[in-house]
């Protein structure tokens, strides 16, 4: 395995560290009702609309535990290649809070629903396999919002009850880029298996984030800090970052570093300590007496399996295989499942004497640019996968021109337009009658004479100012291969 | 009219449907004597008027099909109850209004049942006296300054004080049964699972269940028939085939198995308490029943498991009491201390004692030492009845260790006040049903109780054997009706 990509190590005065990263990702589980009540999950609805008595803890409410969660983690479970573990047990983990109407939340603590599974990264300098811990089941807690009083804090549980999935990976992840692509990929197979939306934004996924540092090539693991509930990429790198370099301060200066729970100030870049390990809550973890233990029989695991779409190293693998893409074009085709869907569109839609280099180069190029320009989805494209199918095509069999192809994709926004129908409106066809370029070129020749002989003469620069006249001429039409062959032959 | 409030359940639901009583007459009655016995404090909260109110329109419309037509009945204050305040006995839920109804009472509304009010017990069920409440003690109609056993104390005062005809409690660690035995009544501890948790002020989860209580075994039969039904909504409820309690009950209980565990013959048992056990011994054999000796070795453990685990739930249940959302708030500087003044105005002294006991038992560190241990031990006594129902059907013990105490007497020796449960708890821990009837009087004219113990769902055998038992014993309680004026 070739590595064109250097390590990431921190240097101290001739010491080289090593980073250890270990991740806790709390995804939020994509459901309509709550894992243990049936109210809403909507995201953006007004405070404590969609709260039920079980989400306020009101007296003799109790939670009945919502089937599709559970299918849902076990799906994801599936996906991580994952252990499945038929009996896992509720547990509550006790601490008060305002926005915490139990006193609880119910979590899983010691039989977690899934157990030890793997995501393997696609890094510049190969693949590397991450080992996964385990995935459980547990509730969101509500929101605290401090900021609308100055005496009162305000609380919305809206979210109190939400279903969240917890994966927790080994500690095997070494740098900021590894974390960017660990995270990616585990939403990219959470996305194709409609597990869990990813939106950040939202909230729906935000991971605590274990960092430690130790001198290359130890094989002890140092003392961690936690980073508390990071929810964007980019800051989890930068608080990576600055923490490492942190405890490798304190360690060139001779200190030790303690055990704690830290935040990331995303307006500082810095980490801050939010509680010692002394001060670490005491959860009293214990059974929840409400639920009993949660049993799934082989069958049922059996039928998820059935129901799990291809993924996409299995996807990436076929692109591979079948349309003969290089491994660097498949992993970007099938990091987003839409994206996938959309070039497989593409391809069905070009039918026979296809070319797929064109397809990628065209959704790679020109679509994400405009997707990204406009800051749209590709599910939200402006251009069907027919149309640009169509486009595609057109190229291909020499109807029109790379270079008009691009005017076209530019007429094509709006409102989907068929480029069929664009080259016909506007006359836009390619000419590519030898003929008739023969004529055309020899009037050019003829008006330009003198720039001829200077072209024989030997100055061969000029050859580009005949194809720009040709194309000027011809209104961009002209088949640019038939002109330069009639121009060599001509001049 | 007095003599209405005498007469059994079965008796009115029989003048109710012969049109010799009307549903009016009947509440009237009830509430006629509940308000001449506020001495007793069995209530908590009224609601006589509306009581009326639903008697009126039941009579212009009566519905005789339903199995408690137009029949009042007052309930313990841990079942919520729709619009009706809800207190479990406690400070912090003083001005607790649910919007929603217990399953156990709906079952009960729906079969045509009105409700009187709700009963004084003690704060979230947790007390052997009902010394606990915040609402203060409950006389026991028996004697004059006698606790009427708990938690469901005030259940127990109203039912033995006539002022309700049927009522239902929740029993925890004997919270039904024993009280039944200080009042000279029926209690009934259903198998865990038979009866729905849902909407029911939690105390303990694993071993909360409610049951009925009433003034015979039949009546009893009725109502458990009423209010046992499987509930999607409380996740422990079990979804097996339920008898027609009533309707299958008989006397004849020829050829059962009976057994007579050897550790319930505790040290310092009161001699009339042995012999109120030969005597029921001597009851069951008279109706063909088989005395088979039996053991169950881990009884003495049983006691020091449930003040482990219940206390345990019982921190983690009521930690939603925090002032933030419903019930009593103590403003504070801050959070913490709106939470600290909160909980410690709101709960009561023996609240906090549990509440402090279990957050111990479930500490990092000790966890595995006590609650884990304690699980542990609950599985072992749950092994006991197992291994003891291969030999027989059922198990015949005491209720308690003694009849009922004088208020105030146990209620600085939280010990000696836990030592009362000895013979209940066991049944809470291994899920089981338990029955306690009334077999006779101590000494001072006071009731006394035993308890059958069956297999898990077989509350009809247990019922069965209570009704041959009950024709043998022909228990009188004795009620003088002394705090009516």
């Amino acid at each position: 395995m070739s590595k064109n990509k250097p390590e990431y190590l921190i240097n101290r005065n001739d010491n080289q560290y090593e980073v250890v990263i270990g991740l806790e990702v709390h995804a939020q589980v994509t459901s309509d009702s709550k894992l243990f009540s049936t109210a809403s999950t909507k995201f953006g609805a007004e405070p404590n609309t969609q709260v039920s008595l079980v989400d306020a803890a009101f007296p003799g409410m109790l939670p009945v535990i919502n089937e599709y969660c559970v299918k849902q983690a076990i799906k994801t479970g599936i996906g991580l290649k994952a252990k499945i573990n038929k009996r896992s047990v509720f547990d509550r983990k006790n601490y008060f809070y305002a926005d915490l109407p139990q006193g609880y939340q119910i979590s899983q603590f010691k039989d977690p629903i899934v157990g030890e599974g793997k995501v393997i990264l696609d890094m510049p300098e190969g693949q590397k396999e991450i080992g996964i811990e385990r995935l459980h089941l547990e509730q969101d807690a509500g929101k605290s919002i401090h900021d609308l009083d100055p005496k009162n804090t305000f609380v919305d549980l809206n979210r109190s009850g939400v279903a969240l999935m917890e994966i927790v990976s080994k500690p095997d992840l070494r740098s900021p880029d590894e974390v960017s692509t660990y995270i990616k990929k585990l939403r990219s197979i959470m996305r194709y298996l409609g597990t869990c939306d990813g939106n950040m934004q939202e909230g729906s996924l935000r991971a605590d984030v274990n960092v430690s540092v130790r001198t290359k090539g130890s094989k002890d693991l140092g003392t961690r800090c936690e980073i508390k509930n990071v929810n964007s990429i980019k800051f989890m790198q930068m608080a990576i970052d600055f923490e490492a370099n942190r405890q490798v301060d304190l360690i060139e200066e001779g200190k030790s570093i303690d055990q704690e729970t830290r935040l990331y100030d995303t307006k500082k870049n810095e980490t801050r300590s939010m509680r010692s390990k002394e001060d670490a809550h005491d959860y009293r973890y214990f059974p929840d007496p409400d639920l009993l233990p949660l049993e799934v029989s082989d069958q049922f695991i059996e039928k998820l399996k059935t129901e799990i779409p291809e993924l996409p190293d299995d996807k990436k693998k076929r692109f591979i295989d079948d349309f003969n893409l290089s491994p660097y074009e498949a992993t970007i085709l099938v990091s987003d499942f839409e994206t996938s869907k959309y070039f497989e569109e593409v391809i069905t839609k070009m039918g026979k004497n296809k070319d797929i280099k064109l397809a990628v180069n065209w959704i790679t190029g020109e679509l994400f640019a405009i997707l990204n320009s406009k800051n749209l989805e590709i599910s939200q494209s402006p251009i069907s996968a027919k149309n640009l199918a169509i486009l595609i095509n057109l190229i291909k069999n020499g109807t029109i021109s790379g270079k008009i192809a691009k005017t076209i994709f530019e007429l094509m926004m709006d409102g989907d337009k068929d480029p069929q129908k664009i080259v016909e409106e506007k006359g836009l066809k390619q000419q590519s009658d030898p003929k008739a370029l023969e004529a055309l070129i020899d009037k050019i020749i003829n008006d330009n004479r003198e720039k001829a002989i200077e072209y024989k003469q030997g100055k061969e620069k000029l050859f580009g100012f005949f194809v720009g006249q040709a194309m000027k001429v011809s209104g961009g039409k002209a088949n640019p291969q038939l002109i330069n062959e009639i121009l060599k032959k001509k001049l | 009219m007095s003599d209405i409030t005498k007469q059994s359940l079965s008796s009115l639901i029989k003048n109710i449907k012969e049109k010799k009583l009307s549903s009016v007459e009947i509440t009237k009655a009830f509430i006629d004597r509940s308000e001449k016995s506020n001495e007793l404090n069995a209530y908590i909260t009224e609601d006589y008027s509306s009581a009326l109110d639903k008697a009126k329109k039941f009579d212009q419309k009566p519905n005789l099909d339903l199995k408690l037509p137009g029949i009042p009945i007052a309930v313990k204050d841990l079942f919520c109850t729709k619009n009706i305040r809800t207190t479990a006995g406690s400070k912090i839920l003083d001005n607790f209004i649910p919007t929603y109804e217990s399953t156990i009472t709906q079952n009960i509304w729906n079969e045509g049942a009105i409700l009187l009010g709700k009963l004084n017990c003690d704060e979230f069920a947790m007390g052997s006296s009902n010394e606990t409440s915040f609402y203060g003690n409950v006389q026991n109609p028996i004697d004059k300054n006698l606790v009427p056993g708990g938690s469901s104390g005030g259940s127990a005062s109203a039912l033995a004080g006539q002022l309700t005809p049927i009522t239902i409690g929740t029993d925890t660690g004997g919270s039904i049964r024993q009280p039944a035995s200080f009042t000279g009544t029926v209690g009934l501890k259903p198998t865990y699972g038979s009866c729905s948790r849902y909407g029911i002020v939690a105390f303990a989860s694993s071993l909360d269940q409610a049951g009925p209580m009433a003034q015979n075994v039949k009546d009893c039969a009725l109502l458990q028939e009423i209010i046992s039904t499987y509930d999607p909504k409380d996740s422990t409820s079990i979804n097996f085939k339920r008898n027609e309690y009533s309707k299958d009950l008989t006397n004849n209980i020829k050829g059962k198995r009976i057994g007579i565990p050897k550790e319930y013959r505790v040290e310092d048992m009161p001699k009339e308490i042995e012999e109120l056990w030969q005597k029921g011994i001597q009851f069951v054999k008279d109706c063909g029943a088989e005395i088979v000796d039996i053991s169950l070795p881990h009884t003495s453990y049983a006691l020091p498991t449930y003040y482990i685990v219940a206390p345990a739930e019982a921190s983690s249940n009521l930690a939603r009491y925090d002032g933030v959302k419903y019930g009593f708030r103590a403003m504070g500087e801050n959070l913490i201390d709106m939470y600290e003044k909160t909980r410690s105005e709101g709960f009561g002294a023996e609240v906090q004692r549990r509440i402090m006991i279990g957050t111990y038992v479930l500490s990092s560190g000790y966890y595995d030492a006590y609650y884990l241990k304690a699980q542990k031990v609950r599985k072992l006594i749950k092994n006991d009845f197992d291994e003891a129902y291969k030999k027989v059907d059922a198990i015949l013990t005491p209720s308690t260790p003694s009849s009922a105490f004088k208020i105030g007497e146990k209620k600085d020796d939280p010990v000696s006040m836990y030592l009362n449960d000895i013979f209940t708890v066991p049944v809470n821990l291994a899920g089981l049903p338990g029955i306690s009837i009334p077999a006779g009087h101590d000494d001072k004219g006071y009731p006394l109780g035993l308890q059958i113990i069956g297999k898990a769902f077989d509350e009809q055998n247990i019922l069965n054997i209570a009704y041959a038992m009950e024709e043998k014993i022909d228990f009188k309680n004795k009620i003088s009706d002394w705090w009516i004026k």
